[in-house]
């Protein structure tokens, strides 16, 4: 095994965080320095990328499909182990790869909405809320889940809080989002500490072991009370209804680029990190058969499905419709963890990817828009279709995805979770998720209607087409959630193992 | 490997995609694009015809499925296939030969009118015909079901292709309608199926055999998911779920004649057939009684369809209602599950087509011509098109269902088929409904031939779109232009052929089931 397939783990978290205090450097040395810090960037994100994918393949072809490796070579449970399988795996590749393709998109969308001499912090926190992103999910250690939730959190109140160059607005979003953020943390915090307190380690497969030793565990009031921190703090980071109220307003106001970055990875890793928790930590039996969280999970994600996507159905500025949309996709896929049969969890995990792909896109192309035209308020895009068609064609296709129509990935996961709904006998759920995609359907046909059955106003400004870089980007993201939709085998396998990785409650 | 332009379902499918990909390179170019369309037409037809005699000689020698052709797996179990079959093959026959011919109608009619976004309509056209052949070939649900919403999907820009603010609105309708019901029911329908069968593939034995036999599967269950495939198919139009066709007639007329006569309201009617026969088993149905009901649900649609259809005077409404009504025709045919009625099912399937599309030719050719929409402004039009009035009687005939028209065989295999079912009652429902189309559907032909024109011409305004369309000579012939007149003599003239030698679709139907 060679150096870097070795290390590959630790490279994964290290090259960004690197990256990032290189392009401070860099910036501050250099003068001409916009594609300077634009090129390293993206060089960063695609090595990280490249990376991501090389421990995916070795994920798969190794026997156990687990790929441990120790942080200083101390091992588990002293130091902190990063413990890779196909799920996290999987997450990684969700969170890379959109790094890397909204990277690629930045350029000119940075230039235009970012004062040029602040660009290279721009891109710095960039590289720090991926490298924090990325450690969340690689990591086997729960104080080290929140030390890079953190690092995710500060970079990314202040990437939001860098909008303010478009829309002094950003500034309010992101102390928003700073406040609530904090109580999450806060949250998350005080969980962990109990359950320190309780098994005294700090690593998540052996704390699981401790804490199923306990004797009495169901009537043990710290474990409860653990679980019921952790259980909140987390639904406020992945902004399950009803703790989503920060998130329109934060992908409203921040940059474009980051709008796309974070819509389509921030609140997958919250996901991801409360079913780690509530999977690996506490463990299947308890989290929903010892407690009932499952209930709490299941009525929230029902109302998620609901609720903003009614209120989706109201606005008026395409992006903070996005965010709502955001907001009632994350039901989906808690509901499909939270009825934990194999269907379900596939059609989750599945989800993750499918709905970073296609919101990614979307979020990329109504920042082509406002690249061009400096707004993405709804009547900005009357008749557009005919000025930048390739970019509203990306943009319909990935509304089609949204609602969940065939040959689209978005139909995959919604398959899956029908059917899981269906084996653990909610029927009510099921017919819910369906009616549901009628919401989705109504507000994506607005916006099909306004682009290409509409006329373009008198007196509109002229627009031609998106830059290339803007374009390939966009593009890259709808074709892979196209691909994915006719050929879900791939993903919905991945998503099968890693599922079934969660059920048999293997660390 | 499949060869070029071999007769194959994928070849049928790939060939309008092709051609919807030469429409757009060719849009700056009106006459390249619709040659393209019309060369695109005539390798399909040439295609299906292939599809059509090797599904014949098959019959001859008792088969009915022919070989699986995949696009690869979807997701675990569940495969993109196409597989040839007797009913496919008679709705891909009448889709694509009407397809040829309402080309021709089409760029008559654009022509005239000046329409915009014509490149948008010919490629939409193209893609809606590639969901057509995945419809009709698909071997198993799940693909019939992708290519249902795909079908939706592309024709959404030819309803609302006026883009006016009343056609976006009635489009919504079309879309609201389709979509609610497919997801709502036909998808949970699907779902259900899968998760209690684990199987898709129609087969003449249906899919259900194994569940019923362990006891899995109650006649309630039974009935209740043949519902949610019956009313999840909107696109069959069984009242209520029919909203949406009278909305869609805001569309331009060939569109309405396509696909409210032919693609995508037959893509119900197919779907019902198809479900009935191949995915539940017309055997398990009866042992269930599970269609039972539809029989009275499709009873109701014909009559209350033909009994809307008078109050109507707007022509294309009249019409828009007449095919409710006729749709039901199908759907009552594969409910009755008598293997008569389910043949007359598919007769129906291609005689309404072809009598329908003249009916809808006709309007668009007199909106061409006369710009007059209204029964009521017919009168003594006939003198000025006799062409188009004289096809229109004999598509009339053909729907009402009278020798020697087309539409007088299906009528009587689905009588045959009611007395077979032992439902004699329903023989009522059929002639009630013939009287009734009588009564809507003679007097507008009968009115534009012996009425006298209400009051001499007034100096005619003219329209500032189309100033040097029309001659206005008050007197003399006044057609529609020629692309418009030849297809709609062609279409008459072929429900004619289709009563005298109705033998090869008469054989295909024979092959349903089997």
């Amino acid at each position: 095994m060679s150096f870097i397939d070795f290390h590959l783990p630790a490279l994964i978290t290290l090259l960004p965080l690197f990256g990032g205090v290189i392009s401070v450097v860099l910036g501050t040395l250099v003068k001409p320095r916009r594609d300077l810090s634009w090129g390293f960037a993206l060089v960063v994100s695609w090595t990280t990328l490249f990376l991501v994918v090389r421990l995916l393949e070795s994920v798969v072809t190794s026997a156990t499909g687990v790929v441990t490796y120790n942080m200083g070579s101390w091992p588990g449970p002293w130091g902190i182990e990063y413990r890779v399988d196909h799920l996290n795996a999987f997450v990684l590749l969700v969170v890379a790869g959109i790094s890397a393709v909204t990277t690629l998109f930045a350029r000119h969308s940075v230039d235009a909405e970012i004062p040029r001499d602040r660009s290279h912090i721009f891109y710095a926190l960039w590289m720090f809320c991926t490298c924090g992103l990325l450690g969340i999910t690689i990591t086997g250690d729960a104080f080290n889940v929140y030390v890079l939730l953190e690092i995710t959190s500060l970079a990314s109140y202040a990437l939001i809080a860098m909008g303010k160059g478009r829309d002094r607005r950003a500034l309010l979003a992101a102390l928003r989002y700073l406040i609530l953020g904090t109580i999450g943390a806060s949250f998350i915090l005080l969980g962990i500490g109990y359950l320190l307190m309780l098994t005294g380690t700090l690593n998540m497969a052996d704390m699981h072991t401790t804490l199923m030793a306990i004797p009495n565990l169901e009537g043990n009031r710290t474990v409860l009370v653990a679980f019921a921190f952790l259980l909140v703090g987390l639904s406020l980071k992945m902004a399950l209804f009803p703790l989503h109220m920060w998130l329109p307003g934060a992908y409203t106001y921040a940059p474009s680029a980051i709008s796309a970055f974070l819509a389509s990875t921030a609140t997958k890793v919250g996901v991801y990190m409360a079913f780690r928790f509530l999977y690996t930590i506490f463990g299947h039996e308890y989290s929903f058969n010892t407690i009932p969280g499952h209930n709490v999970l299941l009525a929230c994600a029902a109302f998620a499905i609901v609720v903003p996507n009614i209120s989706a159905i109201r606005q008026t500025e395409v992006k903070r419709l996005l965010a709502f949309s955001s907001a009632g996709q994350i039901g989906y896929m808690v509901m499909g963890f939270a009825i934990a049969n194999q269907d379900s969890m596939t059609g989750s995990i599945v989800h993750l990817f499918n709905h970073a792909a296609m919101k990614g896109g979307m979020f990329l192309a109504v920042g082509a828009v406002i690249y061009r035209l400096g707004s993405s308020h709804v009547q900005t895009f009357d008749g557009l279709g005919k000025r930048m068609p390739f970019t509203m064609l990306a943009f319909s296709l990935g509304g089609l995805g949204l609602v969940g129509f065939p040959l689209t990935a978005g139909f995959i996961s919604k398959w899956y979770l029908i059917k899981g709904c269906l084996v653990a006998g909610y029927w009510p759920l099921a017919v819910l998720v369906l009616a549901a995609s009628l919401l989705a359907v109504i507000y994506v046909w607005k916006l099909i209607e306004r682009i290409w059955f509409t006329e373009r106003p008198e007196g509109a400004p002229e627009v031609s087409e998106a830059p290339a870089t803007m374009q390939i980007a966009t593009w890259m993201l709808i074709l892979s959630s196209l691909y994915f939709g006719v050929r879900g085998e791939f993903t919905a396998e991945m998503a099968g193992q890693a599922a079934s990785f969660l059920l048999e409650a293997r660390p | 490997m499949i060869g070029f332009l071999e007769a194959t379902p994928l070849t049928a499918m790939a060939v309008p995609t092709v051609g919807a990909l030469l429409i757009v390179l060719f849009g700056r170019w009106p006459n390249l694009r619709e040659a393209a369309t019309l060369l695109t037409a005539g390798t399909l037809l040439w295609i299906v015809f292939g599809i059509t005699s090797g599904q014949l000689a098959r019959g001859a020698e008792g088969g009915n499925f022919g070989e699986v052709y995949s696009l690869g797996q979807m997701l675990p179990g569940l495969a993109l296939e196409f597989r040839v079959e007797a009913l496919g093959v008679i709705y891909a026959l009448v889709a694509s030969s009407l397809w040829i011919l309402n080309s021709l109608y089409s760029i008559g009619y654009m022509r005239a009118h000046h329409e915009k976004n014509q490149t948008r309509f010919y490629m939409c056209f193209a893609l809606a015909i590639t969901s057509v052949m995945g419809i009709a070939f698909a071997s198993n649900m799940f693909t019939l079901f992708v290519f249902y919403e795909a079908l939706t999907i592309s024709t959404f820009p030819l309803v609302a292709h006026a883009s006016t603010p009343h056609a976006v609105r009635s489009a919504r309708t079309y879309l609201g309608v389709l979509v609610t019901t497919s997801v709502c029911f036909l998808l949970l329908g699907v779902a259900l199926t899968w998760f209690l069968t684990g199987d898709l593939d129609f087969s003449p034995a249906g899919v259900f055999g194994q569940a019923i036999d362990d006891g899995r599967i109650s006649a309630g269950m039974m009935a209740g998911l043949y519902a949610l495939y019956v009313y999840g198919i909107g696109k069959a139009a069984v009242m209520p779920t029919h909203r949406w066709l009278p909305a869609a007639m805001v569309a331009p007329t060939p569109v309405s004649a396509l696909l409210h006569a032919v693609a995508v309201v037959k893509a119900g009617v197919f779907s019902v057939v198809k479900v009935t026969v191949y995915l539940f088993g017309t055997e398990r149905l009866m042992a269930f009684g599970a269609s039972d009901f539809f029989v009275y649900a499709a009873a109701f649609t014909i009559i209350a369809g033909s009994g809307v259809a008078m109050f109507q005077d707007n022509l294309k409404r009249r019409l828009a209602y007449s095919t409710i009504s006729q749709l039901s025709y199908i759907v009552l045919g594969a409910a009755l599950l008598a293997p008569a009625a389910i043949q007359g099912a598919g007769l129906h399937l291609v005689m309404h087509a072809w009598g329908k599309i003249t009916l809808f030719f006709c309007a668009g050719a007199i909106y061409v011509a006369a710009h007059k929409t209204e029964v009521s402004q017919l009168k003594g039009l006939g003198r000025k098109m006799p062409f188009t009035f004289a096809a229109f009687l004999l598509a009339t005939l053909s729907i009402i269902g009278l020798p020697p028209l087309g539409g007088s065989w299906s009528k009587f295999y689905l009588m045959v088929g009611s007395l077979e079912a032992d439902k004699q009652w329903v023989i009522w429902i059929l002639v009630a409904s013939s009287l009734m189309n009588i009564a809507y559907l003679l007097p507008i032909a009968t009115r534009g031939f012996f009425l006298a024109p209400d009051e001499p011409p007034a100096p005619e305004k003219h329209d500032p779109h189309h100033p040097e369309d029309h001659g206005h000579n008050a007197s003399g012939i006044q057609e529609a232009p020629v692309l418009c007149v030849v297809p709609l003599c062609l279409t008459a003239l072929g429900s004619l052929a289709l009563f005298i030698y109705p033998d090869p679709i008469l054989d295909l139907c024979r092959m349903i089931g089997s």
